[in-house]
């Protein structure tokens, strides 16, 4: 039954979203801090080879194992969180800019340019993106760069669509046509007024891309596009071993486990800020 | 209703021309051709070799003669001949189809069955302990790549169970239960929590209380009126994951070895076998229209609301 919550529901759950939010924040603070120094956590060098301990099961010294070379598992999925971390940033960083450029541009000017521009976003939101990925990855070759370049590539439309609608009710607003009467340049208004207007919805769908960019970032380095061995990336070392899932499937379930729980932290994260920022959540009311 | 038909596939033809053309771009500005994959690593080969072999797929000449004696070949229903296999590109394709559409066809009736009946016990069940735990799993299905729960299943059920071939031998329902089962992992969870908060906001409406204090069962206003509405955002969303499939799980298949059109696209792409990628994209731009058109005919004939023509787009 619909019912209004109680004033005393309405502060639990706000401070439950709060707890919420302290802990993912520390979590995903924690993620970030182990990459940047993931040299200093490794306990063992994650590239040094000493074949006669090699394919080792988990144990006390090597909690992962080690793989076919002897390297150790667990400093390799440490290492590799540099990359799969920083790239799947840098890509989302990438796509958000670009979007919300492009965006913003289109309402702005409106009328053809705009027509064009949503025509184009609508064809990369139609198609598979991944194929599409594959294709421009496959033109530029492999490689971690050219992996975040086609990824951008097919990326930024779904930006664009937000940025685009939130500039179009910001135009309507009274406070924006002030701005205008005042007589500021469209420069300024929009970096003054509707730039800081639209950016929340804007983070929060960034926010929520993290995990799904970092396992498409992976896939790509699965199938042999993305960062390449020997370089530590999860992706790339889950499709490096699986040869071996049959004698030593550690060594595909360390890198997989990192990547689960690195984009679960990410996800988790995501849906707080999204939560926390919605004011029909804050109130108590649940959509 | 012909008419509109026929005007969205008469739309087709510029969708067509463009997209083609872009990808036919795209591979040409690449730098590298098939002859130069082909011939890569083979050591020193006669550069007049490489050119005879260059001028005999007709790749010395201009870009656009080649994207036009290309087209005229395509509206002649002459797709080609791969540049790898000599073989005809459109058999080529043809081939491939079965794979992928039983692919299709199994993994979406497999995420329907999954998806539907929890995604709505969920939404019944709101803010109760099943909620949770089916919100639960559906997160943690979420934050999995499928690759790696291809990696997962295949330890789990082939090699420490036996119960299902590794890799696929042939197109049999038992070949294809270890990719069904991963795609539809993948796509039950997503679905999972879209079918509930649909259901939910469903729920949250007027009528339903309406009808509730009418003395109408819930599970027949569940069932009657919840679900149908419900539906058309469902099967929009299940329109749009037809047509990704259709155009083949690039990754799924290769790790199955499952002989699909998105096998034969990444191969194509590593190889820059241009008229096999041309093929796989006039592919994609069919399904595309097609998918569009049928779920807006699906529209109408669930909600007459909705003219045909007048909301479109």
């Amino acid at each position: 039954m619909k019912k209004e919550p109680t004033v005393r529901v309405q502060k639990l759950r706000r401070d439950t979203l709060k707890a919420r939010l302290i802990l993912f924040s520390t979590l995903a603070i924690l993620l970030l801090l182990a990459s940047i120094f993931c040299e200093q956590l490794c306990p063992y060098d994650p590239y040094a080879q000493d074949l006669s301990i090699a394919k080792m099961a988990p144990s006390a010294e090597h909690v992962f194992g080690t793989d076919r070379y002897g390297r150790d598992m667990l400093s390799r999925v440490i290492v590799g969180a540099k990359t799969s971390i920083f790239s799947t940033l840098l890509l989302v960083a990438i796509i958000t800019v670009i979007g919300t450029i492009v965006g913003v541009f289109a309402a702005w000017v409106g009328g053809w340019t705009d027509t064009i521009l949503m025509r184009i976003s609508d064809l990369f939101l139609a198609f598979p993106g991944l194929v599409f990925a594959l294709a421009v990855a496959g033109v530029l070759g492999g490689g971690l760069h050219n992996a975040i370049i086609a990824l951008a590539a097919i990326s930024w439309p779904k930006f664009a669509r937000i940025a685009r609608s939130q500039t179009l009710a910001q135009k309507e607003m009274p406070y924006f046509r002030a701005a205008k009467l005042a007589g500021g340049s469209s420069m300024k208004t929009i970096v003054k007024h509707v730039l800081p207007n639209i950016m929340g919805p804007i983070l929060v769908t960034s926010m929520l891309d993290i995990g799904t960019m970092m396992m498409e970032l992976a896939g790509l380095s699965f199938l042999g596009l993305g960062a390449k061995p020997p370089a530590a990336e999860w992706g790339s070392m889950i499709s490096d071993t699986r040869g071996l899932l049959q004698t030593a499937p550690w060594l595909t379930f360390a890198p997989g486990l990192a990547i689960f729980v690195s984009v679960m932290i990410f996800n988790l994260l995501g849906d707080t800020v999204r939560d926390y920022l919605d004011p029909k959540m804050r109130g108590g009311q649940r959509a | 209703m012909g008419k509109y038909v026929l005007r969205r596939i008469v739309q087709l033809i510029p969708v067509l021309i463009g997209i083609t053309f872009l990808s036919f771009a795209m591979m040409r500005i690449a730098g590298s051709d098939a002859i130069t994959e082909m011939y890569a690593g083979k050591g020193a080969v006669d550069q007049a070799i490489i050119d005879a072999a260059r001028a005999d797929l007709g790749l010395d000449k201009p870009f656009l003669t080649q994207y036009f004696s290309w087209l005229g070949g395509m509206l002649t229903g002459d797709m080609g001949t791969s540049y790898i296999s000599g073989r005809n590109v459109f058999d080529t394709f043809v081939s491939k189809l079965p794979a992928t559409l039983l692919l299709t066809a199994l993994s979406i009736l497999l995420t329907i069955i999954i998806s539907i009946p929890l995604g709505v016990l969920a939404a019944v069940r709101h803010d109760k302990f099943t909620d949770y735990l089916i919100r639960f799993t559906s997160f943690v299905g979420n934050s999995l790549p499928n690759f790696f729960v291809a990696m997962l299943l295949m330890y789990f059920l082939s090699i420490k169970m036996g119960w299902l071939p590794v890799i696929s031998n042939g197109l049999s329902v038992k070949s294809a239960a270890m990719p069904t089962l991963t795609l539809a992992i993948a796509m039950s969870a997503k679905y999972l929590r879209q079918v509930r908060a649909t259901v939910l906001e469903e729920l949250n409406k007027d009528y339903v209380y309406g009808a509730q204090a009418r003395g109408v069962r819930g599970r027949v206003t569940l069932w009657k009126s919840v679900m149908k509405s419900s539906m058309l955002t469902i099967i929009t969303l299940l329109a749009l994951s037809i047509g990704s499939l259709l155009g083949g799980t690039a990754i799924i298949e290769s790790i199955f070895m499952w002989d699909g059109v998105g096998k034969l696209a990444v191969d194509a792409i590593t190889m820059r076998d241009y008229p096999i990628i041309q093929a796989y994209v006039v592919w994609m731009a069919i399904i595309y229209v097609l998918v569009n058109l049928i779920t807006d005919l699906l529209y109408h004939a669930m909600d007459p609301r909705i003219r045909l023509g007048v909301v479109q787009d």
